[in-house]
């Protein structure tokens, strides 16, 4: 619904092909694949455990699939090094779904902690940069501020701007909605939309909010048992009737998914 | 295996020692990880631009911040060590002798391992529930995903913080176990300072005190890498958090002690007064 998505080139922006994971012996995704066109708002519906941030943290390699191949702009990066990887990441901006602000570090140091690793910029350059960031999210000048001073919907707002602090062509969201009131969730909607209309960036975002995923999308997929079950476009999602839908919206719990949420076994190896 | 062993035990055995193989094959397994990261942690220091603000940080975390824990511990320790000896020693009528085996358990062996049990308490269990918050609540996957990374930003910095800190608390701990046997010698035994410090002198030599420090800086290393290794491998929330502090530090007290009987030994092989004098005349 933001905007039409341009056709402008023919390569997807991300591309994932018969990705599959598994953790300690059960599978979390079982062959997903898809193609997020540049520009367009993607987003990846499903319940909790599903594997729906599983597949978000394969886009930008944080996670390896254990076979399957995920493209980046026509490159492979499923199988790059962790060295080779920081050149697409800085193309990726990711927010998560905690907003995984440092908490050792004000709201200025956290927006400028891509910036120091990756500009050549002097001070002046990364405060303006920052406070930039900042009012683009609406939260101008609470650069002082820590993490803990807060609310929750701050924080989300603060993991925004850090996100694009460093102009990416995708912005991943995971779960940007949850914990969140309506009020909040509907600012977060339509800053995602904003972002997406002023930055023309690719947004993939990973939710089981339904009021966010119609306020927000292009496409739209639905994940469930480690493969999608459906994708549409956003307008012909309202008045769709599928049997999948049907039961991931009535909230009966997805058969084959793991019990527990496997991004918990998902962290950095060391 | 089965078709020999009678047939009521055969299942429990065989669990018992499937089991023990699994046991053995997660240390193995836990141990390989270590390797890695210890590893990664070695070529992301040697390829320098470190991050200097936070070695600055750590340095002070564990550095400065540990001399009040560790002060009080070898001061004390010198005193109740100087009540003991003289205790023990007067039975033979040596008790003028405390000064010299006070000050030699000291700067051999009690102020190294003493340091580096108190800091391997503090500060590793510091460093594991830190990372270990950050591992879970995803700060550490953000550090990836900005691109940079994570073994460079968290682990550097404290490793080598520990590594040259800990040599530096116990040259510290070195001093105050001494100072605090003397002042028990000469207030409850009533061996006057001077002829304390003068048995001191003549039987502590620069190699006791080389051997000591030397070891120290293994210890720091340790603790920290423990500590990096519990903290980025945390799974499960606070209470994966509290486990990952719990494992750091008994897993580092541990390694402390173990390596220091090695260690010590080795270094019994290797003439420290030749290499010393050596060095000396180089440098005279």
């Amino acid at each position: 619904m933001s905007g039409v998505a341009p056709e402008a080139s023919a390569v997807p922006a991300v591309e994932c092909r018969e990705l599959r994971k598994a953790f300690g012996g059960r599978p979390v995704l079982r062959g997903v694949s898809l193609r997020i066109r540049e520009g367009e708002t993607y987003t990846i519906l499903g319940g909790s455990g599903s594997g729906k941030s599983v597949c978000l943290k394969h886009m930008i390699g944080l996670l390896r699939p254990d076979s399957g191949q995920v493209f980046v702009f026509g490159q492979e990066v499923s199988r790059l090094s962790e060295r080779e990887l920081v050149e697409v990441r800085k193309g990726f901006g990711m927010v998560f779904q905690g907003a995984a602000l440092f908490d050792s570090l004000n709201v200025r140091e956290n927006i400028a902690y891509p910036l120091r690793e990756h500009w050549r910029a002097d001070e002046d350059e990364i405060r303006r940069r920052v406070a930039e960031c900042l009012e683009g999210v609406g939260l101008a000048g609470i650069e002082e501020l820590l993490p803990s001073e807060l609310s929750g919907g701050m924080r989300k707002r603060v993991g925004v701007a850090r996100a694009i602090a460093l102009q990416p062509r995708i912005i991943l969201y995971d779960e940007p909605t949850t914990g969140l009131d309506p009020a909040n969730s509907r600012r977060i909607g339509g800053l995602i939309r904003d972002l997406q209309r002023r930055l023309q960036v690719t947004s993939v975002v990973v939710t089981h909010d339904m009021p966010l995923c119609q306020d927000i999308s292009d496409r739209v997929a639905l994940l469930r048992g480690g493969r999608f079950v459906l994708e549409v476009g956003a307008e012909e999602l309202r008045d769709l009737d599928h049997p999948e839908l049907r039961e991931f919206l009535e909230g009966s719990s997805d058969p084959t998914a793991p019990a527990s949420h496997p991004g918990e076994e998902a962290g950095a190896a060391p | 295996m089965s078709a020999e062993a009678p047939l009521g035990d055969a299942p429990v055995l065989e669990r018992g020692i499937g089991r023990l193989g699994d046991r053995a094959l997660g240390v193995v397994n836990a141990l390989g990880e270590f390797g890695l990261l210890a590893w990664s942690s070695g070529l992301a220091a040697a390829r320098g631009h470190f991050p200097w603000r936070s070695l600055v940080l750590q340095f002070e975390i564990v550095a400065v911040r540990s001399l009040p824990i560790v002060s009080i511990t070898a001061f004390f320790t010198g005193m109740v060590l100087a009540l003991q000896t003289a205790f023990a020693l007067s039975r033979f009528g040596a008790k003028p002798y405390v000064g010299s085996i006070v000050s030699l358990a000291i700067v051999r062996e009690l102020g190294p391992v003493l340091a580096a049990l108190m800091v391997g308490a503090r500060v590793g269990a510091g460093i594991a529930s830190e990372i270990g918050s950050m591992t879970v609540t995803e700060q550490v996957e953000a550090i990836r995903a900005m691109g940079a990374d994570p073994v460079q930003k968290l682990v550097v910095p404290r490793v080598l913080a520990a590594t040259f800190a800990l040599p530096m608390l116990t040259v510290f701990a070195d001093f105050l176990g001494v100072l605090g046997g003397g002042i028990i010698a000469d207030v409850q035994y009533g061996i006057a300072p001077h002829f304390y410090l003068q048995t001191v002198t003549t039987s502590v030599e620069l190699t006791d005190v080389i051997s000591g420090i030397a070891k120290t800086f293994v210890f720091g290393w340790i603790i920290a890498m423990v500590g990096c290794y519990f903290g980025l491998r945390t799974r499960g929330g606070t209470q994966g958090v509290g486990r990952a502090t719990t494992s750091a530090v008994v897993v580092a007290s541990i390694a402390v002690l173990v390596t220091d009987f090695f260690l010590t030994k080795l270094l019994m092989l290797v003439p420290t007064d030749l290499l010393i004098s050596a060095l000396v005349d180089r440098l005279s």
